[in-house]
């Protein structure tokens, strides 16, 4: 199938809209499929090889900030050029709504049309969207994806019609394989955990007080947590003799993310709530870490009820120290988890996500001629 | 001798009211040009915005540059009174954006819509010299106000303190009018 994807945002600035196509692309490519992105993008960057640049994005006041978005009539027609010269059996546009180059294909193209709505729509934004012009662009899209429940909601309530759920992908390969921490995790063990540390839901302050009591008879037992906070008043929960065991790495990249799911014994997600998915878990998984998470329906869904990664009671730390406790001194049960949580997030994997995708394509293009330009 | 004395101190006296009422009639009719100012400045934004969303709505731009004034033009008509200057501010880069686009002003005018361009230029120009006039006898009045006389006799009475509108009002080709 020639599937044309359009990318709203830059393709340099790292954000989640982009992930989601890089990860979709590539993993349609690898089904065999030709794939083209546009994205708003300098022409002298260097880009994978099926990413089309459209322009550089303006930065722009829109919705209470400033966003970077690609408009006006020259890139019209770039987008109206790159739509006649593909051919494409479908296009896919990334949030139709915003001001950006997916509206802009809405509006030159005619033919099969697949929108995935990523961001639950404000309803300002809605309101908006009844303006003609662009109510005629938006008409044109065959079928709807969104990529969350809410998301699918907004648009089920204020547009009208649905939208097939579909999530993200997780995008397995990368979490496979990266190099610990030097001297990571060390003889004495060390357990994990990634998250915004304060933000209450994601637990932390569970996982502290457990490895408050799991310390207090491993000598050498350490924590790795990375994610953005403030580490010292984190670091001032713990007692005294235990603060120089605890490490926080604040804010990581992809690739530091990795190497922290590698450096350590067991993954700690102590989620009190609040998870649709589970995303860092599911990234856990697919490095191959054995997991020791809340009981909460997101993580139970995702784990196959504990038996590819250990559950505790939501919130107790007691229960936490005792679950990890009896993981650290069991290294053929971790390592049954780790084979265990690899296979069972092989179904998240974006191969599967993408195949889901195709479905929507086919179902759309079914006695359609291709993607053309509107007169 | 003192009585003349005594007439002179009256006459003085008379005078010096008779001054400062004038000084109090004098600032009462500042105040009533600060309004007035205002006014003909939220006349003018007010104007910016319709024929911006006039231009929004044509059907003469692409969907996206549409959206992006409509929503800049709904932000300015929402806005609370404090944050007016930095919606209007923003509806200001919202059409900054648009017309400085490549081809933007070409196209539009191809397509027949020489006359929008004109009125959107014609009303950025006037909430440009609004503003100026405005900001002008507003300086003028509170520099007034602040005189020792005025100060200790409250000439201005409950009139409120008059304040600077600031914003961004550069005209959309990019260069200042002015």
């Amino acid at each position: 199938m020639r599937i044309g994807i359009v990318c709203p945002y830059s393709w340099a600035v790292p954000g989640g809209v982009q992930q989601h196509i890089r990860d979709l692309a590539e993993a349609l490519i690898e089904l065999g499929h030709n794939v083209s992105v546009i994205a708003p993008a300098d022409d002298d960057q260097p880009l994978p090889h099926y990413v089309v640049p459209a322009g550089k994005a303006v930065p722009v006041p829109y919705n209470g900030s400033v966003a970077r978005l690609v408009f006006g009539p020259l890139s019209a027609n770039r987008v109206r050029r790159w739509v006649r010269d593909g051919a494409f059996d479908v296009l896919h546009v990334h949030e139709p709504a915003v001001p950006s180059l997916s509206l802009l294909a809405c509006w030159v193209a005619a033919g099969p049309i697949v929108a995935t709505v990523h961001t639950a729509m404000p309803r300002s934004r809605v309101l908006l969207a009844a303006q003609p012009v662009l109510r005629s662009a938006l008409e044109k899209i065959d079928g709807r994806i969104a990529v969350s429940e809410a998301a699918r909601t907004t648009l089920v309530e204020h547009l009208g019609g649905d939208a097939v759920l579909i999530p993200n992908g997780v995008a397995t390969r990368r979490y496979r394989s990266a190099d610990p921490y030097p001297g990571w995790p060390g003889p004495g063990g060390a357990i994990g955990f990634l998250g915004r540390m304060e933000e209450p839901r994601k637990g932390l302050a569970v996982l502290l007080k457990a490895f408050d009591t799991l310390a207090a008879e491993r000598e050498s037992l350490r924590l790795l947590v990375a994610g953005p906070g403030d580490a010292d008043e984190q670091r001032s929960r713990l007692r005294e003799p235990l603060r120089e065991r605890a490490f926080f790495l604040g804010e990581v990249s992809e690739e530091e993310k990795v190497r922290v799911l590698h450096s350590v014994d067991v993954f700690c997600s102590p989620n009190t709530g609040g998870e649709s998915f589970g995303i860092v878990t599911a990234e856990a998984m697919a490095a191959g870490v054995p997991i020791v998470a809340s009981d909460i329906d997101a993580f139970r869904q995702v784990l196959r009820d504990g038996r590819a990664g250990e559950l505790f009671a939501v919130g107790d730390p007691a229960d936490l120290a005792r679950v990890t406790a009896r993981l650290l001194d069991d290294p053929a049960r971790r390592a049954e988890l780790s084979v265990a949580a690899l296979a069972a997030v092989a179904d998240y994997d974006w191969a599967v996500v993408a195949e889901a995708v195709v479905s929507v394509y086919e179902t759309v293009v079914r006695g359609r001629a291709t993607v053309g330009v509107a007169q | 001798m003192t009585w003349t004395y005594l007439v002179l101190i009256l006459l003085a006296l008379v005078l010096w009211a008779v001054y400062i009422s004038w000084r109090a009639g004098r600032l009462d009719r500042m105040h009533n040009r600060v309004e007035a100012a205002r006014t003909s400045l939220d006349l003018a934004l007010e104007r910016r915005s319709s024929v911006a969303y006039e231009l929004a709505s044509s059907g003469l731009l692409d969907p996206a540059t549409s959206l992006l004034l409509a929503d800049a033009v709904r932000r300015a008509k929402e806005a609370s009174p404090g944050e007016r200057d930095l919606a209007e501010s923003d509806l200001t880069r919202a059409l900054h954006a648009a017309f400085g686009q490549p081809g933007f002003r070409k196209e539009l005018e191809d397509k027949g819509g020489a006359e929008l361009v004109a009125e959107v230029d014609a009303a950025a120009r006037q909430v440009f010299i609004a503003r100026k006039f405005y900001n002008d006898v507003a300086a003028r009045t509170m520099i007034d106000r602040r005189r020792p006389l005025a100060r200790v006799f409250r000439l201005a009475g409950n009139a409120p303190q008059p304040r600077f509108f600031e914003m961004d009002d550069t005209t959309p080709a990019g260069d200042e009018t002015g």
